[in-house]
This record gives C-alpha cells, sequence and structure tokens, in this order.
C-alpha cells in the first residue's frame, strides 16, 4: 500500500516537473542492440553530429553518455529532451567473450570489468528517467529475461515505455514476435542503421510524451 | 555434475530484498542451479543484476535467469482472481530458476516453457 502511495506521488511529482524542463529520455536495451545507434541516428537527424562510438564487439558503450538540448519538431509538434545513451544491461559478462572477438586478454579483461560498472550505473540510472525508449534486436528472442526485467523494472516505476524492434534491415528480424512479447506497449520496428522507418519512431514518441 | 536446488517460497518469503539476493547468488556461486517457487519483485530482479555484476570475477561470469509465470490474459474473472492469490500469497505464482553463467548456456523461454540449455557442448537438458 506505502509502495503504491510513493509510486502515485513520485507520479505526480514527475508529471508537474516534466512541464517545467527537460525530459530525460533513456534508451535501454540488451548489449549490441543499437542504443548508440539509434542515439546517433537521433543527434545526426537534429544536431548534425554523432553521439558515440558503434562496435559490434558487445559492450561498446560502457558509461552513461549524455546529450543535451536536443529539439526535434515533427508538424506543429515540439519536443525536447536529454538523451542518455545507457551502456547494454547484460546478467552475465566473461571477459573470454572479448578474447574471442580479438581483444587481447589484458584489454579484454579490463572490458570486461568497465562494463560491469557500466550495468551497474545504467540500472542506477533508471530512477532519473523520465522517458525510455527500450531497444531491443528484432532478430533475437524477445522473451529474454534480461528484456523483461528491463521494462518491467521501467512499468514499477511508472515511467512511459516505448519498445524498438531494431534492425529490421536483417531478414531474420521479427517485430511480430516483439509486439506479441509486450502486447501492452506501442512497438516501432525500425533499422537505426539505415535510417528505415525513423519517421513512424519520432511519431510514437511525440504520442508517448506529447 | 549438475546439482539443482530446490527454493520452497516460504524459505525466502520473510527475507528482506538484500538478504533474499545475498541467498540466491551464494546458492548460484556454489555451481548450483536454482530452482525457487514463486518470483523475484522487478526491482529486485534489477538488484540481482546489480549484486550480480558486483560479484564478477575470473571465476563468477554471471548467471542466467529465467521466470515462467502463468499470464492472466483470458478473462476479467481469472484476472481478478490471479490478482487476489498475489496479493494474499504474494510472489507465490511462478517459478524462477537461476545458475551460474559457465554452467548454463542459455534459458529459452517460449513463453510458458522454459528450456535449459548447459555450457556442455554435448549435453542439451530440457526442462
Amino acid at each position: 500500500m506505502i509502495d503504491v502511495l510513493n509510486r502515485f506521488i513520485a507520479k505526480v511529482f514527475r508529471d508537474l516537473f516534466k512541464k517545467k524542463r527537460h525530459l530525460k529520455l533513456g534508451l535501454y536495451g540488451p548489449p549490441n542492440s543499437g542504443k548508440t545507434t539509434l542515439a546517433n541516428r537521433i543527434t545526426e537527424d537534429w544536431l548534425g553530429e554523432k553521439m558515440g562510438s558503434v562496435s559490434n564487439i558487445a559492450h561498446e558503450t560502457r558509461e552513461i553518455v549524455i546529450k543535451e538540448q536536443i529539439h526535434i519538431k515533427s508538424g506543429r509538434k515540439e519536443l525536447s529532451f536529454s538523451l542518455v545513451d545507457t551502456p547494454g544491461i547484460a546478467t552475465k559478462i566473461d571477459y573470454e567473450d572479448f578474447v574471442k572477438s580479438g581483444l587481447s586478454v589484458k584489454n579484454a579483461k579490463k572490458r570486461a570489468k568497465e562494463a560491469t560498472r557500466g550495468v551497474i550505473d545504467a540500472i542506477k540510472w533508471l530512477d532519473d528517467m523520465d522517458v525510455v525508449v527500450v531497444v531491443l534486436d528484432a532478430t533475437l528472442d524477445p522473451y529474454s529475461q534480461v528484456n523483461i526485467t528491463i521494462i518491467g523494472n521501467l512499468q514499477a516505476r511508472d515511467i512511459p515505455v516505448l519498445i524498438v524492434a531494431n534492425k529490421i534491415d536483417l531478414k531474420k528480424s521479427d517485430v511480430k514476435k516483439v509486439q506479441a512479447a509486450f502486447p501492452q506497449y506501442d512497438v516501432v520496428g525500425i533499422s537505426a542503421k539505415f535510417g528505415t522507418s525513423i519517421d513512424k519512431f519520432y511519431e510514437a514518441l511525440f504520442a508517448l510524451v506529447g | 555434475m549438475l546439482t539443482l536446488q530446490f527454493i520452497p517460497y516460504s524459505e525466502v518469503e520473510n527475507l528482506p530484498q538484500e538478504e533474499r539476493i545475498r541467498k540466491i547468488l551464494s546458492i548460484v556461486k556454489e555451481d548450483k542451479i536454482m530452482v525457487m517457487e514463486g518470483r523475484l519483485k522487478k526491482e529486485e530482479e534489477g538488484e540481482l543484476i546489480r549484486a550480480t555484476m558486483e560479484n564478477i570475477s575470473g571465476k563468477f561470469k554471471g548467471i542466467e535467469i529465467s521466470v515462467v509465470y502463468p499470464e492472466r490474459k483470458e478473462t476479467l474473472t481469472k484476472k481478478l482472481k490471479g490478482v487476489l492469490a498475489e496479493m494474499l500469497l504474494g510472489e507465490r505464482q511462478g517459478l524462477t530458476v537461476i545458475g551460474p553463467a559457465t554452467l548454463i548456456k542459455e534459458i529459452k523461454k517460449d513463453p510458458d516453457k522454459i528450456q535449459l540449455l548447459t555450457a556442455d557442448r554435448k549435453t542439451r537438458r530440457k526442462r
């Protein structure tokens, strides 16, 4: 009961606060789902610059990266937010996987250590988000516990969520499967890499926040 | 050899969150696969991931986790019954499987059944 009351008060305050300042829009998801690629797409579209580096090796983003003051427009609608790109959330990190990807043992161990810290930070930052875009790889099984835990934690915090089923340029992608896994949320299929259906993503974002 | 440890809900029911997570991790770090009656709260799952990351070392590479939980999307009556049961019994419904990542290659959820694939390439076990 106290939990419910606390969440209600937090939501009321967040809603009041939301109208007075920039939103914090977080990009969350498992590693290598394309969060930074989407962040780059957004910042390139509206600021003309990239936000972070991307790599095929998992856990390329190991620190929270924030881009302030992003203004986006769609028709008469406008939206301002700070974009927060977060490290991929995982339940396991093995430096040997990085060695297999071609890193030296020393660099792999360093990357693993930084990645664990990144996951911890990403979870801590959940409380600071006003809106979250959960970026999932549409070629993979959407029922993974990490996906369910991320979305469940956002739901428990009453944070509005938009799910992006990324990588629709790949043959194996299955947006309908992602929609079936999370029927209570809007799911937009995009290719952040090629910008496919990015307009639909912005429309869905306006619908969620506006 | 694969060791499964069953934890009845009553064993974790009254433990504070921190203690519950410590118990789970201590079992998993002993290279056992834990099958727990019921499920963790969403916030506890997040906290479990955070605690797992803090425990990662050369030997402990993390966990695999999956929860099977009866979906209550049939009728309003059944949904209400489920909500009521949850209020009375806590998070007792469902089943949670947690194991060390070094032992479990992957847990697939289908979504009503769990397939547990062990790390041994030649051995695949279904549950």
